[in-house]
Protein backbone atom coordinates (compact mmCIF):
# COMPACT_ATOMS: atom_id res chain seq x y z
CA UNK A 1 0.00 0.00 0.00
CA UNK A 2 1.18 3.23 -0.65
CA UNK A 3 0.21 6.66 0.63
CA UNK A 4 1.13 10.16 -0.88
CA UNK A 5 1.09 13.08 1.63
CA UNK A 6 1.16 15.92 0.02
CA UNK A 7 3.43 18.34 1.92
CA UNK A 8 4.12 22.43 1.27
CA UNK A 9 6.37 25.00 3.16
CA UNK A 10 4.58 27.88 4.56
CA UNK A 11 6.18 31.45 5.07
CA UNK A 12 5.24 32.69 8.63
CA UNK A 13 4.92 36.27 8.78
CA UNK A 14 6.76 38.22 11.91
CA UNK A 15 5.18 40.58 14.03
CA UNK A 16 6.73 43.67 12.42
CA UNK A 17 6.94 43.25 8.67
CA UNK A 18 6.68 45.80 5.53
CA UNK A 19 5.25 45.25 2.60
CA UNK A 20 6.85 46.19 -1.08
CA UNK A 21 6.04 45.27 -4.76
CA UNK A 22 2.66 43.68 -4.34
CA UNK A 23 3.88 40.96 -1.17
CA UNK A 24 5.59 40.85 1.67
CA UNK A 25 9.13 41.95 1.72
CA UNK A 26 11.38 38.38 1.77
CA UNK A 27 13.27 39.44 5.31
CA UNK A 28 10.14 39.00 7.44
CA UNK A 29 9.41 35.21 6.51
CA UNK A 30 10.34 32.53 8.05
CA UNK A 31 9.54 28.96 6.24
CA UNK A 32 8.26 26.13 7.79
CA UNK A 33 6.20 22.87 7.54
CA UNK A 34 3.06 23.89 6.99
CA UNK A 35 1.38 23.15 10.61
CA UNK A 36 -1.78 21.02 9.28
CA UNK A 37 0.38 19.16 6.85
CA UNK A 38 2.48 18.11 9.94
CA UNK A 39 -0.91 16.19 11.14
CA UNK A 40 -0.98 14.46 7.49
CA UNK A 41 2.98 13.22 7.76
CA UNK A 42 2.16 11.73 11.15
CA UNK A 43 -0.75 9.87 10.40
CA UNK A 44 0.63 8.37 7.17
CA UNK A 45 3.86 7.41 9.47
CA UNK A 46 1.43 5.78 12.45
CA UNK A 47 -0.36 4.15 9.33
CA UNK A 48 3.37 2.48 8.07
CA UNK A 49 3.63 1.60 11.65
CA UNK A 50 0.47 -0.48 12.19
CA UNK A 51 0.10 -1.60 8.97
CA UNK A 52 2.49 -4.19 6.49
CA UNK A 53 4.35 -3.20 3.54
CA UNK A 54 3.09 0.79 4.04
CA UNK A 55 5.20 3.36 1.78
CA UNK A 56 4.73 6.43 2.41
CA UNK A 57 5.49 9.22 -0.09
CA UNK A 58 5.68 12.92 0.06
CA UNK A 59 5.14 15.32 -2.64
CA UNK A 60 5.62 18.83 -2.80
CA UNK A 61 5.49 21.92 -5.17
CA UNK A 62 7.96 24.13 -3.88
CA UNK A 63 11.80 25.59 -4.65
CA UNK A 64 14.99 24.49 -3.11
CA UNK A 65 14.73 25.68 -0.31
CA UNK A 66 12.08 23.51 0.48
CA UNK A 67 13.87 20.59 0.34
CA UNK A 68 14.85 21.38 4.53
CA UNK A 69 11.48 20.96 4.65
CA UNK A 70 11.08 17.93 3.28
CA UNK A 71 14.05 15.98 4.79
CA UNK A 72 12.00 17.12 8.13
CA UNK A 73 9.29 15.18 7.01
CA UNK A 74 11.84 12.46 6.04
CA UNK A 75 12.98 12.22 8.94
CA UNK A 76 9.76 11.63 10.82
CA UNK A 77 9.26 8.95 8.95
CA UNK A 78 8.44 9.65 5.22
CA UNK A 79 9.98 6.74 3.23
CA UNK A 80 10.67 9.18 0.25
CA UNK A 81 9.81 12.86 -1.37
CA UNK A 82 8.80 14.58 -5.03
CA UNK A 83 9.72 18.02 -5.55
CA UNK A 84 8.44 19.83 -8.24
CA UNK A 85 9.98 22.77 -9.64
CA UNK A 86 11.79 24.50 -12.82
CA UNK A 87 12.05 27.90 -14.36
CA UNK A 88 8.49 28.49 -15.51
CA UNK A 89 6.92 27.57 -11.84
CA UNK A 90 9.92 30.19 -10.54
CA UNK A 91 8.47 32.43 -12.91
CA UNK A 92 5.21 32.41 -12.05
CA UNK A 93 3.66 34.82 -9.82
CA UNK A 94 0.46 33.18 -8.12
CA UNK A 95 -0.04 29.63 -8.29
CA UNK A 96 -4.25 29.21 -7.77
CA UNK A 97 -5.70 25.93 -6.47
CA UNK A 98 -6.19 24.38 -9.71
CA UNK A 99 -2.55 24.13 -10.80
CA UNK A 100 -1.55 23.04 -7.58
CA UNK A 101 -3.97 20.45 -7.90
CA UNK A 102 -3.35 19.74 -11.80
CA UNK A 103 0.51 19.31 -10.41
CA UNK A 104 -0.06 17.21 -7.40
CA UNK A 105 -2.39 15.21 -10.00
CA UNK A 106 0.31 14.58 -12.27
CA UNK A 107 2.17 13.39 -9.68
CA UNK A 108 -0.36 11.01 -8.04
CA UNK A 109 -1.00 9.54 -11.79
CA UNK A 110 2.76 8.58 -11.73
CA UNK A 111 2.89 7.39 -7.84
CA UNK A 112 -0.71 5.26 -8.28
CA UNK A 113 -0.99 6.28 -4.83
CA UNK A 114 -4.13 4.06 -2.25
CA UNK A 115 -4.93 7.06 0.23
CA UNK A 116 -3.69 10.74 -0.44
CA UNK A 117 -3.02 13.35 2.86
CA UNK A 118 -3.15 16.75 2.56
CA UNK A 119 -3.25 19.36 4.83
CA UNK A 120 -6.87 20.99 5.68
CA UNK A 121 -5.74 24.50 4.56
CA UNK A 122 -2.19 25.71 4.35
CA UNK A 123 -1.04 28.31 7.01
CA UNK A 124 0.20 30.82 4.49
CA UNK A 125 -2.75 31.24 1.55
CA UNK A 126 -5.39 29.39 3.53
CA UNK A 127 -7.33 28.30 0.22
CA UNK A 128 -8.52 25.07 1.81
CA UNK A 129 -9.62 23.24 -1.56
CA UNK A 130 -6.63 21.93 -2.97
CA UNK A 131 -7.33 18.16 -1.51
CA UNK A 132 -10.91 18.12 -2.37
CA UNK A 133 -10.00 19.94 -6.07
CA UNK A 134 -7.01 17.34 -6.54
CA UNK A 135 -9.75 14.14 -5.68
CA UNK A 136 -12.07 15.70 -8.18
CA UNK A 137 -9.78 15.56 -10.79
CA UNK A 138 -7.99 12.23 -10.43
CA UNK A 139 -11.36 10.34 -9.81
CA UNK A 140 -10.77 9.53 -6.21
CA UNK A 141 -13.80 9.74 -2.79
CA UNK A 142 -12.48 12.23 -0.83
CA UNK A 143 -13.12 13.75 2.78
CA UNK A 144 -12.36 17.09 4.23
CA UNK A 145 -11.42 18.31 7.81
CA UNK A 146 -10.96 14.75 8.87
CA UNK A 147 -10.04 14.60 12.84
CA UNK A 148 -9.98 11.23 13.35
CA UNK A 149 -9.09 8.01 10.78
CA UNK A 150 -9.53 4.32 10.93
CA UNK A 151 -8.37 2.78 8.11
CA UNK A 152 -10.09 -0.68 6.86
CA UNK A 153 -7.33 -1.87 4.29
CA UNK A 154 -9.02 -5.28 3.62
CA UNK A 155 -12.59 -3.37 3.23
CA UNK A 156 -11.04 -0.70 1.10
CA UNK A 157 -12.87 1.86 3.42
CA UNK A 158 -11.67 4.80 5.60
CA UNK A 159 -14.25 5.51 8.76
CA UNK A 160 -13.41 9.68 9.51
CA UNK A 161 -14.45 11.70 11.89
CA UNK A 162 -15.40 15.46 10.03
CA UNK A 163 -14.55 17.84 12.67
CA UNK A 164 -17.77 19.85 11.77
CA UNK A 165 -18.32 23.54 13.79
CA UNK A 166 -20.00 23.71 17.49
CA UNK A 167 -18.27 20.87 19.11
CA UNK A 168 -20.39 18.15 16.72
CA UNK A 169 -18.07 15.60 14.66
CA UNK A 170 -19.56 14.08 10.94
CA UNK A 171 -18.83 10.26 11.16
CA UNK A 172 -18.09 8.89 7.45
CA UNK A 173 -17.20 5.57 6.16
CA UNK A 174 -15.54 6.56 2.31
CA UNK A 175 -14.25 4.06 -0.36
CA UNK A 176 -10.51 4.31 -0.99
CA UNK A 177 -8.55 5.00 -3.04
CA UNK A 178 -10.11 8.62 -1.11
CA UNK A 179 -7.83 12.40 -0.87
CA UNK A 180 -8.44 12.95 2.75
CA UNK A 181 -7.94 16.87 3.99
CA UNK A 182 -6.41 16.58 7.70
CA UNK A 183 -7.20 18.57 10.40
CA UNK A 184 -4.99 19.64 13.02
CA UNK A 185 -5.03 17.45 16.65
CA UNK A 186 -5.95 14.51 14.50
CA UNK A 187 -2.62 13.20 16.53
CA UNK A 188 0.40 14.38 18.12
CA UNK A 189 2.91 14.76 15.43
CA UNK A 190 6.72 13.55 16.68
CA UNK A 191 9.79 15.24 16.86
CA UNK A 192 12.33 14.33 14.84
CA UNK A 193 15.09 12.44 15.94
CA UNK A 194 18.47 12.92 15.79
CA UNK A 195 18.49 9.53 13.86
CA UNK A 196 15.60 10.36 12.13
CA UNK A 197 17.55 13.46 10.93
CA UNK A 198 20.72 11.79 9.81
CA UNK A 199 18.51 8.97 8.25
CA UNK A 200 16.51 11.09 6.06
CA UNK A 201 19.37 12.50 4.08
CA UNK A 202 20.08 9.39 2.75
CA UNK A 203 16.42 8.81 1.82
CA UNK A 204 15.44 9.72 -1.93
CA UNK A 205 14.05 13.45 -2.91
CA UNK A 206 13.25 13.12 -6.29
CA UNK A 207 13.22 17.13 -8.52
CA UNK A 208 10.93 16.74 -11.20
CA UNK A 209 9.99 19.48 -13.75
CA UNK A 210 6.79 20.05 -15.23
CA UNK A 211 8.09 18.28 -18.31
CA UNK A 212 9.03 15.09 -16.16
CA UNK A 213 5.03 14.96 -14.77
CA UNK A 214 3.67 14.97 -18.37
CA UNK A 215 2.80 18.68 -18.03
CA UNK A 216 3.87 21.90 -19.65
CA UNK A 217 3.63 25.98 -18.78
CA UNK A 218 -0.07 25.78 -20.36
CA UNK A 219 -0.88 23.83 -16.62
CA UNK A 220 -0.06 27.55 -15.08
CA UNK A 221 -2.24 29.70 -16.99
CA UNK A 222 -5.16 31.03 -14.43
CA UNK A 223 -8.07 33.32 -14.37
CA UNK A 224 -7.39 34.40 -11.28
CA UNK A 225 -5.11 37.66 -10.12
CA UNK A 226 -3.65 38.57 -7.20
CA UNK A 227 -4.20 42.02 -7.95
CA UNK A 228 -3.00 43.43 -4.18
CA UNK A 229 -2.22 42.91 -0.66
CA UNK A 230 -1.64 45.07 2.45
CA UNK A 231 -2.63 44.87 5.80
CA UNK A 232 -6.24 45.92 6.79
CA UNK A 233 -7.13 48.87 8.40
CA UNK A 234 -7.36 47.63 12.20
CA UNK A 235 -11.37 48.45 13.08
CA UNK A 236 -10.13 48.34 16.87
CA UNK A 237 -10.48 51.07 18.52
CA UNK A 238 -8.89 49.60 22.05
CA UNK A 239 -8.03 51.95 24.76
CA UNK A 240 -4.27 50.70 25.04
CA UNK A 241 -2.78 50.75 28.54
CA UNK A 242 0.96 52.22 28.34
CA UNK A 243 3.92 51.51 30.95
CA UNK A 244 6.21 49.07 32.31
CA UNK A 245 4.60 45.77 33.27
CA UNK A 246 3.90 46.66 36.67
CA UNK A 247 1.92 49.77 35.91
CA UNK A 248 -0.43 48.38 33.20
CA UNK A 249 -0.96 45.15 35.15
CA UNK A 250 -1.94 47.56 37.89
CA UNK A 251 -4.43 48.87 35.29
CA UNK A 252 -6.23 45.82 34.19
CA UNK A 253 -6.48 44.84 37.76
CA UNK A 254 -8.23 48.20 38.60
CA UNK A 255 -10.74 47.39 35.47
CA UNK A 256 -11.45 44.02 36.66
CA UNK A 257 -12.03 44.93 39.88
CA UNK A 258 -14.37 48.44 39.02
CA UNK A 259 -15.69 45.87 36.51
CA UNK A 260 -17.03 43.72 39.60
CA UNK A 261 -15.83 40.33 37.83
CA UNK A 262 -12.50 40.31 40.90
CA UNK A 263 -13.36 40.66 44.32
CA UNK A 264 -9.67 40.28 45.71
CA UNK B 1 -26.39 35.16 -16.86
CA UNK B 2 -25.70 37.75 -14.37
CA UNK B 3 -27.65 35.73 -11.89
CA UNK B 4 -26.32 34.41 -8.47
CA UNK B 5 -26.88 31.02 -6.89
CA UNK B 6 -26.08 30.49 -3.40
CA UNK B 7 -26.00 27.38 -1.38
CA UNK B 8 -27.71 27.09 2.04
CA UNK B 9 -26.79 24.83 4.51
CA UNK B 10 -28.16 22.73 7.17
CA UNK B 11 -27.83 20.35 9.98
CA UNK B 12 -29.71 18.41 12.25
CA UNK B 13 -33.07 19.66 10.52
CA UNK B 14 -31.98 23.48 11.47
CA UNK B 15 -30.78 25.90 9.16
CA UNK B 16 -27.76 27.08 10.08
CA UNK B 17 -26.93 30.60 10.63
CA UNK B 18 -24.85 31.02 7.82
CA UNK B 19 -27.72 30.21 5.64
CA UNK B 20 -28.51 34.02 6.29
CA UNK B 21 -25.53 35.02 5.30
CA UNK B 22 -25.43 33.51 2.13
CA UNK B 23 -28.70 35.34 1.22
CA UNK B 24 -27.25 38.83 2.10
CA UNK B 25 -23.99 38.20 0.04
CA UNK B 26 -26.27 37.27 -2.90
CA UNK B 27 -28.14 39.84 -2.73
CA UNK B 28 -25.32 42.50 -2.77
CA UNK B 29 -23.78 40.81 -5.27
CA UNK B 30 -26.97 39.83 -7.86
CA UNK B 31 -27.47 44.18 -7.18
CA UNK B 32 -23.93 44.89 -8.71
CA UNK B 33 -24.70 42.23 -11.24
CA UNK B 34 -28.11 43.59 -11.62
CA UNK B 35 -29.38 39.73 -11.64
CA UNK B 36 -31.49 37.48 -9.44
CA UNK B 37 -30.51 35.95 -6.25
CA UNK B 38 -31.40 32.15 -6.23
CA UNK B 39 -30.89 30.14 -3.37
CA UNK B 40 -30.83 26.32 -3.36
CA UNK B 41 -31.96 23.67 -0.26
CA UNK B 42 -30.39 20.54 -0.88
CA UNK B 43 -31.42 17.31 1.47
CA UNK B 44 -33.65 17.11 4.53
CA UNK B 45 -37.12 18.56 4.97
CA UNK B 46 -36.52 21.01 1.99
CA UNK B 47 -39.52 22.86 2.17
CA UNK B 48 -39.32 24.04 5.78
CA UNK B 49 -36.01 24.85 5.63
CA UNK B 50 -37.06 26.58 1.85
CA UNK B 51 -39.67 28.54 4.09
CA UNK B 52 -37.15 29.59 6.93
CA UNK B 53 -34.42 30.84 4.56
CA UNK B 54 -37.08 33.04 2.33
CA UNK B 55 -36.26 36.28 3.73
CA UNK B 56 -35.97 39.73 2.24
CA UNK B 57 -33.82 39.17 -1.12
CA UNK B 58 -34.34 36.42 -2.24
CA UNK B 59 -35.66 36.09 -5.63
CA UNK B 60 -36.04 32.03 -6.21
CA UNK B 61 -35.77 29.41 -4.23
CA UNK B 62 -34.68 25.74 -5.76
CA UNK B 63 -35.72 22.68 -3.30
CA UNK B 64 -33.39 19.32 -3.69
CA UNK B 65 -35.20 16.89 -2.02
CA UNK B 66 -32.83 13.66 -1.76
CA UNK B 67 -31.92 12.24 1.90
CA UNK B 68 -31.70 13.87 5.57
CA UNK B 69 -28.16 15.03 6.03
CA UNK B 70 -25.58 16.80 3.92
CA UNK B 71 -24.16 14.34 2.14
CA UNK B 72 -21.13 15.51 -0.57
CA UNK B 73 -21.77 13.34 -3.22
CA UNK B 74 -24.73 14.27 -3.44
CA UNK B 75 -24.60 17.94 -3.21
CA UNK B 76 -22.10 17.92 -5.74
CA UNK B 77 -24.10 16.11 -8.45
CA UNK B 78 -27.67 18.14 -7.34
CA UNK B 79 -25.46 21.68 -7.54
CA UNK B 80 -24.24 20.66 -10.71
CA UNK B 81 -26.93 19.58 -12.65
CA UNK B 82 -28.85 23.16 -10.77
CA UNK B 83 -26.52 25.10 -12.10
CA UNK B 84 -27.01 23.99 -15.70
CA UNK B 85 -30.59 24.85 -14.60
CA UNK B 86 -30.19 28.11 -13.65
CA UNK B 87 -27.00 29.25 -15.69
CA UNK B 88 -26.20 32.15 -13.22
CA UNK B 89 -22.92 33.90 -13.50
CA UNK B 90 -21.61 33.41 -9.74
CA UNK B 91 -22.04 30.18 -7.76
CA UNK B 92 -21.73 31.28 -3.95
CA UNK B 93 -21.56 28.42 -0.80
CA UNK B 94 -20.43 28.66 2.31
CA UNK B 95 -16.73 29.03 3.42
CA UNK B 96 -18.12 25.91 6.08
CA UNK B 97 -16.47 22.31 7.09
CA UNK B 98 -19.25 21.36 4.53
CA UNK B 99 -18.64 24.11 2.04
CA UNK B 100 -14.93 22.99 1.85
CA UNK B 101 -16.19 19.43 1.46
CA UNK B 102 -18.63 19.87 -1.42
CA UNK B 103 -17.49 23.73 -2.99
CA UNK B 104 -14.06 22.95 -4.53
CA UNK B 105 -15.22 19.68 -6.47
CA UNK B 106 -18.31 21.52 -7.67
CA UNK B 107 -15.98 24.10 -9.02
CA UNK B 108 -13.47 21.40 -10.63
CA UNK B 109 -16.96 19.40 -11.80
CA UNK B 110 -18.15 22.48 -13.67
CA UNK B 111 -15.01 24.16 -14.89
CA UNK B 112 -14.98 27.08 -12.82
CA UNK B 113 -12.59 29.18 -10.91
CA UNK B 114 -12.85 29.48 -7.82
CA UNK B 115 -11.44 31.53 -5.03
CA UNK B 116 -12.44 30.67 -1.12
CA UNK B 117 -13.08 32.29 2.24
CA UNK B 118 -13.93 35.58 0.79
CA UNK B 119 -14.31 38.86 3.40
CA UNK B 120 -15.78 41.19 0.71
CA UNK B 121 -16.74 40.75 -3.24
CA UNK B 122 -17.33 43.78 -5.51
CA UNK B 123 -18.20 43.59 -9.42
CA UNK B 124 -17.87 46.31 -11.86
CA UNK B 125 -16.90 44.18 -15.44
CA UNK B 126 -15.54 41.73 -13.43
CA UNK B 127 -15.67 39.92 -10.35
CA UNK B 128 -12.94 40.93 -7.21
CA UNK B 129 -12.69 38.89 -4.09
CA UNK B 130 -11.11 40.29 -0.98
CA UNK B 131 -9.68 37.31 1.30
CA UNK B 132 -7.32 37.21 3.88
CA UNK B 133 -3.55 35.48 3.96
CA UNK B 134 -1.35 34.46 6.67
CA UNK B 135 -3.54 33.93 9.52
CA UNK B 136 -5.22 37.87 8.88
CA UNK B 137 -2.30 39.46 8.77
CA UNK B 138 -2.85 41.13 4.99
CA UNK B 139 -5.38 41.20 3.14
CA UNK B 140 -5.37 40.29 -0.75
CA UNK B 141 -7.43 40.85 -3.67
CA UNK B 142 -8.17 38.12 -5.84
CA UNK B 143 -9.28 39.92 -9.82
CA UNK B 144 -11.30 36.87 -11.63
CA UNK B 145 -10.43 37.37 -15.34
CA UNK B 146 -13.62 34.79 -16.43
CA UNK B 147 -17.30 36.20 -16.20
CA UNK B 148 -18.38 32.83 -14.14
CA UNK B 149 -16.82 31.50 -10.84
CA UNK B 150 -17.28 29.69 -7.56
CA UNK B 151 -16.49 31.53 -4.67
CA UNK B 152 -16.76 30.81 -0.85
CA UNK B 153 -17.96 33.17 1.66
CA UNK B 154 -16.41 33.78 5.55
CA UNK B 155 -19.05 32.77 7.40
CA UNK B 156 -20.20 35.60 9.91
CA UNK B 157 -18.85 37.73 7.64
CA UNK B 158 -22.18 39.41 6.43
CA UNK B 159 -25.33 40.22 7.94
CA UNK B 160 -27.76 37.48 8.47
CA UNK B 161 -30.99 38.37 6.11
CA UNK B 162 -33.98 39.46 7.87
CA UNK B 163 -37.51 39.91 7.03
CA UNK B 164 -39.88 37.88 5.32
CA UNK B 165 -39.30 37.40 1.28
CA UNK B 166 -41.08 36.29 -1.47
CA UNK B 167 -39.01 34.39 -3.41
CA UNK B 168 -40.65 31.60 -5.51
CA UNK B 169 -40.01 27.49 -4.00
CA UNK B 170 -39.98 25.44 -6.47
CA UNK B 171 -38.83 21.60 -6.31
CA UNK B 172 -35.56 20.95 -8.55
CA UNK B 173 -35.68 17.24 -9.97
CA UNK B 174 -32.08 16.10 -9.81
CA UNK B 175 -30.89 12.99 -11.35
CA UNK B 176 -28.71 11.94 -8.45
CA UNK B 177 -26.75 8.77 -9.73
CA UNK B 178 -26.44 6.43 -6.90
CA UNK B 179 -23.12 4.79 -7.94
CA UNK B 180 -21.41 8.03 -8.06
CA UNK B 181 -22.51 7.97 -3.97
CA UNK B 182 -19.35 6.33 -2.78
CA UNK B 183 -19.16 8.22 1.35
CA UNK B 184 -21.82 7.61 3.81
CA UNK B 185 -22.73 9.56 6.70
CA UNK B 186 -23.27 7.10 9.31
CA UNK B 187 -24.26 9.27 12.70
CA UNK B 188 -22.84 12.34 14.67
CA UNK B 189 -21.21 12.69 17.77
CA UNK B 190 -20.71 15.82 20.18
CA UNK B 191 -16.97 16.21 21.68
CA UNK B 192 -17.17 15.26 25.05
CA UNK B 193 -18.61 18.03 27.51
CA UNK B 194 -16.12 17.75 30.17
CA UNK B 195 -16.77 19.12 34.03
CA UNK B 196 -16.53 22.66 33.21
CA UNK B 197 -19.01 24.60 30.63
CA UNK B 198 -16.72 27.43 29.56
CA UNK B 199 -20.13 28.89 28.19
CA UNK B 200 -21.21 29.41 31.25
CA UNK B 201 -18.38 31.36 32.47
CA UNK B 202 -18.78 35.09 33.10
CA UNK B 203 -14.94 35.93 33.42
CA UNK B 204 -12.81 33.75 31.02
CA UNK B 205 -8.95 33.72 31.15
CA UNK B 206 -8.17 32.64 27.84
CA UNK B 207 -4.61 31.09 26.33
CA UNK B 208 -3.14 30.64 22.88
CA UNK B 209 0.11 29.93 21.53
CA UNK B 210 1.92 32.64 22.80
CA UNK B 211 2.50 30.72 25.92
CA UNK B 212 5.00 28.66 24.08
CA UNK B 213 5.22 25.91 26.37
CA UNK B 214 3.08 23.29 28.45
CA UNK B 215 5.85 23.60 31.16
CA UNK B 216 4.30 27.65 30.93
CA UNK B 217 0.80 26.69 31.95
CA UNK B 218 1.11 26.90 35.86
CA UNK B 219 1.79 30.38 35.23
CA UNK B 220 -1.47 31.15 33.48
CA UNK B 221 -3.38 28.87 36.12
CA UNK B 222 -1.92 30.75 38.80
CA UNK B 223 -3.58 33.85 37.16
CA UNK B 224 -6.98 31.68 36.89
CA UNK B 225 -6.77 31.00 41.02
CA UNK B 226 -6.00 34.21 42.07
CA UNK B 227 -9.02 35.92 40.20
CA UNK B 228 -11.40 33.10 40.12
CA UNK B 229 -11.09 32.61 36.56
CA UNK B 230 -12.50 30.03 34.60
CA UNK B 231 -9.42 29.14 31.88
CA UNK B 232 -9.93 28.80 28.37
CA UNK B 233 -8.43 28.55 25.40
CA UNK B 234 -8.03 28.61 21.35
CA UNK B 235 -7.53 25.68 19.51
CA UNK B 236 -3.10 25.04 19.21
CA UNK B 237 -3.72 24.63 23.17
CA UNK B 238 -5.92 21.73 22.60
CA UNK B 239 -4.76 20.39 19.60
CA UNK B 240 -1.34 20.12 21.80
CA UNK B 241 -3.07 17.84 24.09
CA UNK B 242 -2.19 20.97 26.76
CA UNK B 243 -5.89 21.20 27.89
CA UNK B 244 -9.11 18.96 27.20
CA UNK B 245 -11.41 19.52 24.50
CA UNK B 246 -14.04 21.42 26.72
CA UNK B 247 -11.92 24.55 26.47
CA UNK B 248 -11.82 25.11 23.30
CA UNK B 249 -13.12 28.41 22.04
CA UNK B 250 -13.71 28.66 18.40
CA UNK B 251 -15.89 27.59 15.69
CA UNK B 252 -15.10 23.91 16.04
CA UNK B 253 -14.95 24.40 19.81
CA UNK B 254 -17.62 26.31 22.36
CA UNK B 255 -19.30 29.75 21.72
CA UNK B 256 -18.61 31.86 24.86
CA UNK B 257 -20.24 34.94 25.97
CA UNK B 258 -18.33 35.86 29.33
CA UNK B 259 -18.52 39.63 30.95
CA UNK B 260 -14.97 39.64 30.10
CA UNK B 261 -12.72 37.78 27.95
CA UNK B 262 -8.80 38.32 28.43
CA UNK B 263 -7.62 36.93 25.32
CA UNK B 264 -3.47 36.25 26.42
CA UNK B 265 -1.25 35.65 23.68
CA UNK B 266 -4.35 34.92 21.34
CA UNK B 267 -3.46 36.06 18.05
CA UNK B 268 -7.27 36.34 17.23
CA UNK B 269 -7.47 33.90 14.38
CA UNK B 270 -11.07 33.56 12.53
CA UNK B 271 -11.92 30.30 13.95
CA UNK B 272 -11.54 31.31 17.49
CA UNK B 273 -13.11 34.56 16.79
CA UNK B 274 -16.34 33.05 15.89
CA UNK B 275 -16.36 31.65 19.49
CA UNK B 276 -15.28 34.72 21.28
CA UNK B 277 -16.55 38.05 19.83
CA UNK B 278 -19.76 38.18 21.55
CA UNK B 279 -18.02 38.71 24.61
CA UNK B 280 -19.00 42.15 26.58
CA UNK B 281 -15.78 43.20 27.19
CA UNK B 282 -12.38 41.64 25.44
CA UNK B 283 -8.80 42.28 26.83
CA UNK B 284 -5.80 41.54 24.89
CA UNK B 285 -2.61 41.12 26.29
CA UNK B 286 -0.13 40.54 22.76
CA UNK B 287 3.00 41.46 21.62
CA UNK B 288 2.42 41.07 18.01
CA UNK B 289 0.56 44.91 17.23
CA UNK B 290 -0.56 43.69 14.09
CA UNK B 291 -2.31 40.67 15.35
CA UNK B 292 -6.20 40.58 14.07
CA UNK B 293 -7.32 40.65 18.20
CA UNK B 294 -6.43 44.10 18.51
CA UNK B 295 -9.58 44.88 15.92
CA UNK B 296 -11.60 43.06 18.67
CA UNK B 297 -10.06 44.47 21.97
CA UNK B 298 -11.90 46.82 24.03
CA UNK B 299 -8.71 47.30 25.93
CA UNK B 300 -5.29 45.83 25.65
CA UNK B 301 -1.82 45.30 26.54
CA UNK B 302 0.99 45.55 24.16
CA UNK B 303 3.56 43.53 25.78
CA UNK B 304 5.42 40.45 26.69
CA UNK B 305 2.51 37.94 28.39
CA UNK B 306 5.65 36.35 30.57
CA UNK B 307 6.51 39.91 32.35
CA UNK B 308 2.53 40.90 33.14
CA UNK B 309 0.49 38.18 33.86
CA UNK B 310 3.22 37.09 37.38
CA UNK B 311 3.01 41.00 37.71
CA UNK B 312 -0.67 40.82 37.45
CA UNK B 313 -0.80 37.72 39.61
CA UNK B 314 0.96 40.31 42.77
CA UNK B 315 -2.21 42.65 41.60
CA UNK B 316 -3.86 40.09 43.08
CA UNK B 317 -2.00 38.92 45.60
CA UNK B 318 -2.04 35.50 43.95
CA UNK B 319 1.70 33.20 44.04
CA UNK B 320 4.02 33.42 40.89
CA UNK B 321 5.22 29.92 40.47
CA UNK B 322 8.71 28.91 39.63
CA UNK B 323 8.63 27.84 35.06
Amino acid sequence: MKILVTVKEVAEVEDEFEISGGDIAEQYLEYDLNEWDDYAVEEAVQISEDVDDVEVVTATIGPERAEETIRMALAKGADRAIRVWDDDLEADSYLDVDSKAELLAAVVEEEAPDLVLTGVQAGDEANGATGVTLAEKIGFEWAAVVNQLDLDVEGGVANVHRELEGGVEELTEVESPAVLTIQSGINEPRYASLRGIRQAQSKPLDVKTLGDVGLDASVLESSLNQTDLYEPESEGDATVWSGDAEETAGELAAFLRDKGVVEA
Amino acid sequence: MSDVLAITEHRRGELRDVSLEMVSAGRDLADQTGGDLHLAVVSGDVDALADDVNREGADAIHTVEYGEEFNHDVYTQAIEQLYAEVDPQFLLAPNSVNGMDYAPAVAEGLALPLVTDAIDLAYDDGLTVTREEYGGKVETTIDVEEDHAAVTIRPAEWPQAEGTGDAAIEAFDADIDESEIKSTVTGYEEVAGGDVDISEADFLVSIGRGIDEEENLPLIEALVEATDATLSSSRPIVDNGWLPANRQVGQSGKVVTPDVYIAIGISGAVQHVAGMKGADTIVAINTDPNAPIWDLADYGIEDDLFDVVPALIEEFGGEVPDL
